[in-house]
């Protein structure tokens, strides 16, 4: 335990003394900013006309500010997750292994989990930050409108659980290489496919269709921007995490053997 | 406090080290000995518990290398050779950071971070990125580092390479005050260095040990001179014929000099008593100009390098 707070005030230390978290967190502030802005606005401009025009009123029956807005907001918050948050993770072991920190680090007196923790901890937290950054657009939203506030938070839950598994996807991919680029690359890959796999679904047959959704990243996401927990949807979550925490491990291991 | 016992380490086909045995007092300062590549790092590396040997045994303070990883660990500092460091942090944060990973008591860190950097030379850093840092000082960063436990076993790979020859005296220095308690191998593939440290040496070569020794006795078994080298004053070839005369002389070679006092070196095919007595016998029997008389001393890399090729053939 000890160790792993060690690890993870480094992390988050290093994340700030390089400038990664602030370019990062910037990125992504300014995209879900914008996208925000488009979002809300045509939204604004729809109420205004429905006011003012009774035909078009007939048409979108009552406008609804959680649906419209809110949830458009989270699945653009999702997509930037999906590009940016690779670069986040892609330092967490392969600038070690190339470094050769990574050989110091293991001659301490630290478990290969408490290491794997701390450096998943530490992304999890400069995302945490990312994710707070987008709450004054909500917030806005709950200024000139009234959103049903459960959405908001299941949807932050959603959010944050994703996030993990795109994290310790990452993280997985960085220990597997000493070359960031290719860690980028080969997460962002990854993320990318199993974001598309959901949209083959229909193609295929009914059996093979449900099982690519339930492998979906995305799809489970779904239903916690609509204000429902799920557990399966969570557990799914947690799994994923879980599953790529021990490929690290091992990768680590197999890394040691190897020299 | 060191005991290692036919440790293999295979990388693929390629073999890191083979059959490796040797083991080190409490206390005593080990040199390791060997040309690049010879396997010195991959034993320090498993000594430090980076890597797992391919068959073996190692242990340190009485524990597995392999089994009892952590309790190792605990007890060893380490000293990479390429000075692995966070070039992102600053030196003091680094150094607390090690410590608190290497279990020194919280309350204790800031104390004992500030006595190594005065210890080491490195208070005047303090407000300095690691990155920023030249080569010399990282050095004692990683130095610090090693120490910051208080280790009873510091593995200290090519801790000079590097430097500039001030800094190399000092780092040296360094080492040599931390011992007494401390265990310490260190891997050179500079002799003078080993030699002027260690009390004892492991000459490696090709993943092999080649000879375990004093310093002292790696240099009498072997230096006691097969050459002895003469100015004489004498005509040259009656020279030469004396010279070759003698009983066992193996060789003569004739320098280039002066024609009144030329450089011979005579070799005795054995090498184990000194023979500059019976060189200047024969020489003053003659009645010729002695000028110089020696026995040709082999340094410690002629020692090296004889080893190293004699076993390879």
């Amino acid at each position: 335990m000890k160790n792993f707070i060690f690890i993870l005030v480094k992390e988050i230390r290093s994340y700030f003394n390089s400038p990664v978290a602030f370019v990062v967190a910037t990125i992504f502030a300014v995209l879900t900013g914008y996208q925000f802005y488009v979002i809300f606005a045509k939204f604004s401009q729809l109420s205004f006309e429905v006011q003012t025009n009774p035909t078009i009123a007939s048409q979108f029956g009552a406008l609804n500010v959680t649906e419209m807005v809110i949830r458009p907001f989270f699945n653009v918050v999702a997509v930037v997750m999906l590009i940016m948050l690779p670069m986040l993770t892609m330092r967490a072991f392969a600038e070690e292994w190339k470094a050769g920190t990574m050989e110091l680090l293991l001659t301490f007196p630290v478990r290969d989990e408490e290491a794997i923790m701390g450096k998943f901890a530490g992304c999890m937290g400069i995302f945490t930050m990312m994710l707070l950054l987008s709450l004054p657009s909500v917030a806005l939203v709950g200024y000139f409108g009234d959103p049903e506030w459960e959405v908001v938070v299941t949807g932050y839950m959603g959010l944050f659980l994703m996030g993990g598994a795109f994290v310790s996807l990452g993280i997985f991919m960085s220990s597997i290489t000493e070359n960031q680029v290719i860690a980028a690359a080969l997460s962002f890959a990854a993320l990318l496919l199993l974001y598309m796999v959901g949209y083959t679904a229909g193609l295929v047959g009914e059996t093979t269709g449900k099982v690519l959704e339930y492998l979906s990243i995305m799809f489970h996401f779904e239903k916690f921007a609509k204000g429902v927990l799920d557990t399966s949807d969570i557990i799914y979550y947690l799994i994923f995490m879980a599953l790529f925490l021990f490929l690290s491990m091992r990768s680590l291991e197999s890394k040691r053997w190897r020299g | 406090m060191i005991e290692v016992e036919h440790l293999t380490k295979k990388y693929g086909e390629a073999r890191g080290i083979n059959d490796v045995t040797f083991s080190v007092e409490k206390g005593e300062i080990l040199g390791f000995l060997g040309p690049n590549g010879a396997g010195k790092t991959t034993t320090m590396r498993i000594l430090t518990c980076f890597m797992p040997a391919t068959s073996g045994t190692a242990r340190v303070a009485g524990y597995d290398v392999f089994e009892d990883s952590l309790n190792v660990r605990r007890r060893i500092g380490y000293l990479p050779e390429t000075v692995p460091l966070y070039t992102d942090m600053q030196v003091p944060t680094y150094l607390k950071f090690v410590a608190g990973l290497k279990d020194v008591p919280y309350r204790e860190i800031n104390s004992r971070v500030g006595e190594l950097m005065e210890r080491v030379g490195l208070t005047h850093m303090a407000h300095k990125f690691i990155g920023e840092l030249s080569k010399g000082y990282r050095q004692r960063v990683g130095l610090a580092q090693s120490l910051i436990n208080d280790p009873e076993v510091l593995v200290l790979d090519e801790p000079t390479i590097g430097l500039d020859p001030k800094q190399i005296i000092e780092i040296r220095s360094l080492i040599k005050g931390l011992a007494g308690e401390r265990t310490i191998i260190l891997s050179s593939h500079i002799l003078p260095e080993v030699s002027a440290i260690c009390k004892r040496i492991i000459i490696i070569d090709e993943g092999r040990v080649k000879a375990i020794d004093t310093p002292e006795n790696l240099t009498t078994q072997l230096r006691v001179s097969d050459k002895v080298r003469a100015r004489i004053g004498g005509p040259k070839e009656d020279v030469v014929k004396a010279l070759w005369a003698m009983e066992g002389v193996k060789n003569v070679e004739t320098g280039a000099g002066a024609e009144d006092s030329l450089p011979y070196v005579v070799e005795f095919s054995d090498g184990t008593i000194d023979r500059s007595s019976q060189v200047a016998r024969a020489i003053v029997e003659k009645r010729w100009d002695l000028y110089e008389l020696m026995p040709v001393k082999m340094s410690l890399e002629d020692i090296f390098i004889k080893i190293v090729t004699e076993e390879g053939n």
